[in-house]
């Protein structure tokens, strides 16, 4: 009796949210790439299902997952999450296992195991997009030819400046390793013993004082951009924003860069599982996904490559895949908190 | 306060009696209780949003039943092993055969996590054991589990991983406390420092940061306070705007500001290269030079309003009567105006240094590397690490260390000396 006197109230109050509570919340990184799903992904859905979403941002990580399957508060029902911190929400029970079985085939009629990259059908999620972690130059610094390869990033002498590097051991420890001439299949092995991440940390040493530290993703073209740092490091999309909509004077390398995929996931214990779901396997079909080319980012679907001009394809980190390493999540799963610790001792000294 | 409510009352009661002297008495009561409603919002408010929360924040670094609640037979099993070798089957058995429960019900990650914890590299190896068990046959289990196991990764030979799930697997335990002051235990429950030394070094860094902070806005307010309270209201109103103006911007936008102002090609560079004084940009942003400046321009009006509105209320007559009577302005100032002023002197000093303790934005922000301060690693470990029950133990920490100062500051100064106004 007590226990529906409470709930009574409790739905009262809530009362106001009720109609809200009939829509999908969908949350994703925001900026150019949500503007890109809104419309390549989120309109074209709610045209088609008549579903309203609410289309949200947030900052990556898994630490809000966390906290809204502790209190058993679910807010958000698809999210758009980082494959290197996929594994952690899905093996922690905060993502819903995915039945691949339901996606629909290419619209060239692949089916669906078949038309996905590999790396794009996990457990807890569907493929998105590739994008990938590389590092630009401004190219008035260096006249006479700029950095090339990822050694050269690291050699101060032949290129002088400041570079502009994201403040978190991941990409920085793999970077340094194989600018000190670790293969890239070796790497993560390699870091996994104190002698490998030793030899990162030494490596970075070496250009300790011309580095500037950032705190995210949006500060590399603006780093780059008012002469802060002459080379950054950024994700794809954010260098080829500035240079196609901004003109900015700017080089990309794709030299070791290192990629990773976004996912669509469905936050496990939501009531609209089959509603998310739905969105799912809409979004990830051969047409939205062609659409993630606006931000430079690679679709997840052969069918969706194969939709692009061949000029566009070559911006694309899915057009590098060789060149680079792709980021591992099971290894950040293993070391991404004594890492971190590490890398802050490190910064301290 | 008792006895002046106190005497009065007896009087009454002489001189009007049993029955007013009641009614007297339920007057004062229903006085009180009104008092009290008025007050209950705020205490309702202070207990759920400032109480509730710093207890539980407590309380969550020092319990952590996460492994515990997860399996909790393994962790009986697993008692009595002496910590040498490989523990005896029996361990092995149970704890296979919960790894596969754990599995199936999706929170073997969780596990993982808090083993990783103890032993770094370890989470993959739960992880992908219990993906190999999650279809393994009950009996099987039952008969062969340590051998599966063993099959599965080889690490589960290796006493390591074992010591590790035991220490994980205690429900109250100071190692989080530990952590945050650099050490660990070892094997055989001595404490010795950690390889990994940050957090000491930190608290160190912020206190000192905190205290220069302190003593610029002290050097920058004081003087301005003093201006304030010594011209006429109509200027001393003018010069408020302008401590209020910035006071009202939001943090973010004078935050943001002083990045414009201080990258390379910001406003200050310009200007200097301009003027000659250097030919290449100084490298300002970034810095622990940023985040000084920039907190101290936070958090002036913190040391300048206490210090203006105590101001006004000191006489300027003292001065002009201890000058008269032959003292220098120096020695009248600090003998005469300074005690006098010491009431706003301490309060704004107490303010900005206890804001700028746990100060987090900013130095985020505009710090680069070296302006870092602790607030910024604790929010490393809630937000990346995911290891809550560290960032609590360091917030906890931090909590002792302000309450500490505020302890040491009422012996020496007095907290009776705060004066807002």
């Amino acid at each position: 009796m007590k226990y529906h006197l409470v709930a009574a109230a409790g739905a009262m109050a809530l009362g106001a949210q009720g109609a809200a509570a009939q829509d999908l919340t969908v949350t994703s990184f925001g900026g150019a790439y949500g503007a890109a799903q809104q419309e390549h992904m989120i309109d074209p859905y709610m045209a088609e299902s008549g579903v309203n979403i609410l289309f949200e941002d947030y900052g990556g990580g898994v630490a809000e997952m966390k906290a809204q399957s502790e209190s058993g508060n679910i807010q958000w029902d698809v999210v758009d999450i980082e494959v290197i911190d996929l594994e952690r929400a899905c093996s922690e029970g905060y993502v819903a296992v995915i039945d691949h079985s339901i996606l629909p085939p290419g619209d060239d009629g692949t089916p669906a195991e078949e038309d996905f990259i590999p790396e794009a059908l996990h457990e807890c999620g569907v493929g998105n997009i590739v994008w990938s972690i590389i590092f630009a130059h401004a190219d008035d610094a260096y006249p006479d030819g700029g950095p090339q390869t990822i050694a050269d990033f690291f050699d101060t002498e032949a290129f002088p400046g400041k570079r502009g590097l994201r403040k978190r051991p991941q990409v920085n420890m793999e970077w340094a390793l194989m600018a000190d001439g670790v293969a890239p299949e070796e790497v993560y092995e390699l870091l996994a013993t104190e002698e490998g991440q030793q030899r990162a940390f030494d490596k970075l040493d070496t250009i300790k004082d011309d580095i500037v530290w950032y705190d995210s993703w949006s500060q590399a073209p603006v780093l780059l951009n008012d002469g802060g740092a002459q080379m950054v490091q950024s994700a794809n999309g954010r260098i080829f924003a500035a240079i196609q909509d901004e003109d900015a004077p700017f080089t990309m390398v794709w030299d070791s860069h290192v990629y990773d995929l976004d996912v669509w996931a469905i936050m496990d214990g939501t009531e609209k599982e089959e509603e998310a779901l739905d969105f799912i396997k809409f979004a990830t079909r051969t047409v939205p996904l062609s659409g993630m080319q606006d931000v430079a980012y690679g679709p997840t679907r052969k069918s969706a490559q194969d939709l692009l001009p061949e000029e566009v394809k070559q911006d694309l980190p899915t057009a590098h895949l060789d060149e680079g390493l792709k980021a591992d999540g099971v290894f950040w799963a293993d070391f991404g908190e004594s890492l971190g610790e590490k890398f802050n001792e490190w910064l301290l000294q | 306060m008792g006895d002046i409510t106190a005497s009065p009352l007896t009087r009454t009661e002489d001189a009007l009696g049993a029955e007013d002297a009641r009614n007297a008495a339920r007057e004062l009561r229903a006085q009180r209780l009104r008092a009290f409603l008025f007050v209950l919002p705020l205490l309702i408010f202070i207990a759920f949003a400032f109480v509730a929360p710093i207890a539980s924040m407590l309380f969550r670094s020092a319990y952590n039943p996460t492994v515990a609640e997860l399996v909790p037979a393994s962790l009986e099993a697993i008692e009595d092993w002496d910590g040498e070798g490989r523990p005896p089957d029996a361990v092995l058995t149970q704890f296979a055969q919960d790894l596969k429960r754990l599995a199936n019900d999706r929170t073997s990650g969780q596990l993982a996590e808090e083993i990783n914890r103890f032993l770094p590299g370890t989470s993959s190896v739960v992880k992908s054991t219990a993906r190999q068990l999650r279809r393994a046959d009950d009996a099987a289990l039952a008969a062969d589990g340590p051998a599966l196991l063993l099959e599965a990764n080889d690490a589960w030979g290796e006493p390591g991983i074992w010591r590790a799930l035991r220490k994980a697997g205690q429900v109250y335990s100071a190692s989080y406390y530990l952590t945050a002051l650099d050490l660990e235990t070892t094997r055989d429950g001595s404490i010795q420092p950690r390889d990994t030394r940050i957090y000491l070094q930190l608290y160190g860094k912020t206190l000192w940061m905190a205290f220069i902070i302190t003593v610029l806005t002290l050097v920058l307010g004081y003087p301005l306070a003093f201006h304030m309270a010594h011209s006429s209201t109509a200027h001393a109103n003018f010069l408020m705007v302008f401590v209020l103006l910035p006071f009202w911007t939001s943090l973010l936008v004078r935050t943001t500001s002083w990045i414009a102002l201080l990258q390379t090609n910001g406003v200050v560079n310009s200007t200097l290269m301009a003027l000659g004084v250097t030919n290449n940009p100084l490298e300002l942003l970034y810095t622990q030079f940023s985040t000084i400046i920039a907190m101290t321009h936070i958090l002036l009006p913190f040391m300048v309003l206490p210090l203006y509105s105590v101001m006004r209320g000191i006489d300027p007559s003292y001065m002009r009567a201890a000058m008269s009577m032959g003292s220098r302005p120096i020695p009248a100032f600090l003998r005469i105006y300074l005690p006098m002023s010491l009431p706003g002197l301490s309060a704004g000093a107490l303010l900005v240094f206890i804001i700028s303790v746990g100060y987090y934005i900013t130095p985020a922000l505009v710090g680069g590397t070296d302006g870092q301060m602790i607030s910024n690693i604790i929010a490393f470990h809630m937000q990346q690490s995911n290891n809550w029950e560290l960032a609590a133990a360091l917030g906890s920490l931090l909590l002792v260390l302000i309450v500490a100062l505020y302890w040491l500051y009422d012996r020496f100064v007095g907290a009776g000396n705060i004066k807002l106004g």
